[in-house]
């Protein structure tokens, strides 16, 4: 078993009891230069969550949707580039990223419907959701999905069911060429700085660690070969979470809050100064 | 209905403190983490059935093989003691449970008739007492006792017999046997990967 508390929750005041409480943290490190595509993660993925998703036509790409969808939470990306003239493969699992400072969360106005556990997953609880869609608009990697029908959003849990009895995420055991690693999240960031020298000394000097500071950092971790040009691989080089969650959420909420308090108190004082209104 | 500033005063407080009290408290319940679908299945270990590289794989099974239990199988996953996968499975091998747990699933077997357009559900009984027939008839017709230059050779070449992937050890084994007993030369399974 692996304990854990939750650190932060949607649109709730204060800090849940649970969150000066450090436990260890759960991460998925993801060494794209070991991916050969075979795509056993994205099926053990639909296995574990009971899901089925339905394909589109055939278009000229080995991918298997073009984008993640609400029934499809891990996608492995083939991505056509060129290296000294020679055509190159770069493929990507994505997935949630489950961030240290989730946009999603930020953005989200249903209290508990996003919840951060100590361990630094990031999951969803659809029994809270209203389907705002706020944090599609507030995740930088564009991530959770919509269901039309059940007008709840979802994503990747990183296998919180699993991992919260010491197994590992489904994708993760499914790997059989050991591109994808489970563990904490300092001892992965160690493991893929070592990767990176492997890399470097094999002649990619571009290689290096995609674990974006504009969100805190993350939970799922990239080597990438060519690390210059993460957007090469489909993620994004700088992500932040988008200006406007972060005045909506930050200044905006904090002038709204004092414009209804001003107004109550006004409406109040009004009252005690000018008395009820004389029908005559 | 009049209003007295002091009554009003009164009733603000209270309703503020009733609601301070009562009504802005609502902690939303927390969050629980989702519930592990295999949390007491049984376990039970196998070899997947689609390559010769054999990875061991746990079958999670509904129920814990008491006596009024009809199991089901909710999960696969790979064995991760196995020295062969350590846990790992490919993407043709992590649907398991779609091969067990199917409607398109081949239970009974069919047998069509030369020229007949229909298959038709036949007795096991039927279907081995056929094959054996006609084994028995193929093995008459081409039997060598001896070559052409008068050795002995007992072999039967007019017959092939070919493993399946979903063999095991002991099946093979059974399968060489088998073999041998018949004289077939021309044998072939996934063992030998």
């Amino acid at each position: 078993m692996m304990t854990t508390f939750i650190k932060a929750i949607s649109a709730t005041p204060g800090k849940p009891a649970g969150s000066s409480r450090a436990t260890e943290t759960a991460a998925k490190l993801i060494d794209t230069t070991t991916c050969i595509g075979c795509k056993a993660c994205e099926v053990a993925c639909q296995e574990w969550n009971n899901q089925q998703v339905t394909f589109g036509n055939f278009e000229g790409t080995y991918q298997t949707l073009p984008d993640l969808a609400h029934n499809f939470w891990n996608l492995i990306k083939f991505h056509e580039t060129e290296l000294d003239g020679q055509p190159l493969w770069l493929m990507s699992k994505y997935q949630c990223m489950h961030c240290v400072d989730p946009g999603c969360l930020k953005a989200c106005p249903a209290p508990g419907a996003i919840v951060q556990y100590s361990n630094g997953i990031v999951d969803f609880n659809s029994d809270a959701c209203i389907g705002c869609g706020y944090c599609m608009t507030g995740c930088p990697f564009d991530v959770p999905k919509l269901n039309p029908e059940t007008k709840k959003v979802q994503k990747c849990t990183l296998c919180t069911d699993r991992v919260s009895v010491g197994l590992e995420p489904a994708c993760i055991k499914a790997c059989p060429t050991n591109c994808l690693s489970f563990g904490t999240r300092e001892d992965l960031l160690r493991k893929a700085e070592d990767r990176v020298a492997v890399l470097k000394s094999d002649g990619f000097g571009t290689a290096g660690v995609y674990n974006p500071t504009g969100v805190g950092g993350t939970h799922v971790v990239y080597v990438l070969a060519r690390a210059d040009q993460p957007e090469s691989y489909g993620l994004p080089k700088n992500p932040q979470i988008p200006w406007t969650v972060s005045i909506w959420k930050g200044p905006l909420k904090w002038l709204g809050n004092a414009l209804l308090i001003g107004g109550i108190l006004g409406t109040f004082l009004h009252y005690l100064r000018y008395g009820p209104q004389d029908p005559e | 209905m009049p209003l007295s500033r002091r009554s009003f005063l009164k009733g603000a407080l209270t309703g503020g403190a009733v609601t301070t009290a009562f009504g802005f408290d609502v902690q939303p319940a927390l969050a629980q983490s989702r519930e592990l679908k295999i949390a007491r299945t049984t376990e039970t270990h196998s070899i997947c059935p689609y390559c010769a590289v054999a990875c061991s794989v746990i079958i999670h099974t509904m129920g814990d093989k008491a006596h009024n239990v009809t199991p089901t199988v909710v999960h696969v996953e790979g064995d991760p003691d196995s020295p062969i996968n350590r846990g790992a499975l490919c993407p043709k091998g992590i649907t398991l449970r779609q091969f067990v747990v199917n409607d398109r699933r081949l239970t009974r077997p069919l047998y069509r008739a030369p020229g007949a357009k229909e298959w038709k559900v036949i007795s096991w009984d039927e279907a081995i007492e056929r094959m054996a027939r006609l084994i028995k008839n193929t093995r008459d017709a081409g039997f060598e006792q001896k070559d052409g230059q008068g050795r002995l050779v007992n072999r039967l070449t007019n017959m092939a017999i070919i493993g399946g992937c979903t063999d095991t050890n002991e099946i093979n084994y059974l399968l060489g046997k088998f073999r041998f007993a018949l004289g077939v030369v021309a044998y072939e399974n996934q063992a030998r990967l």
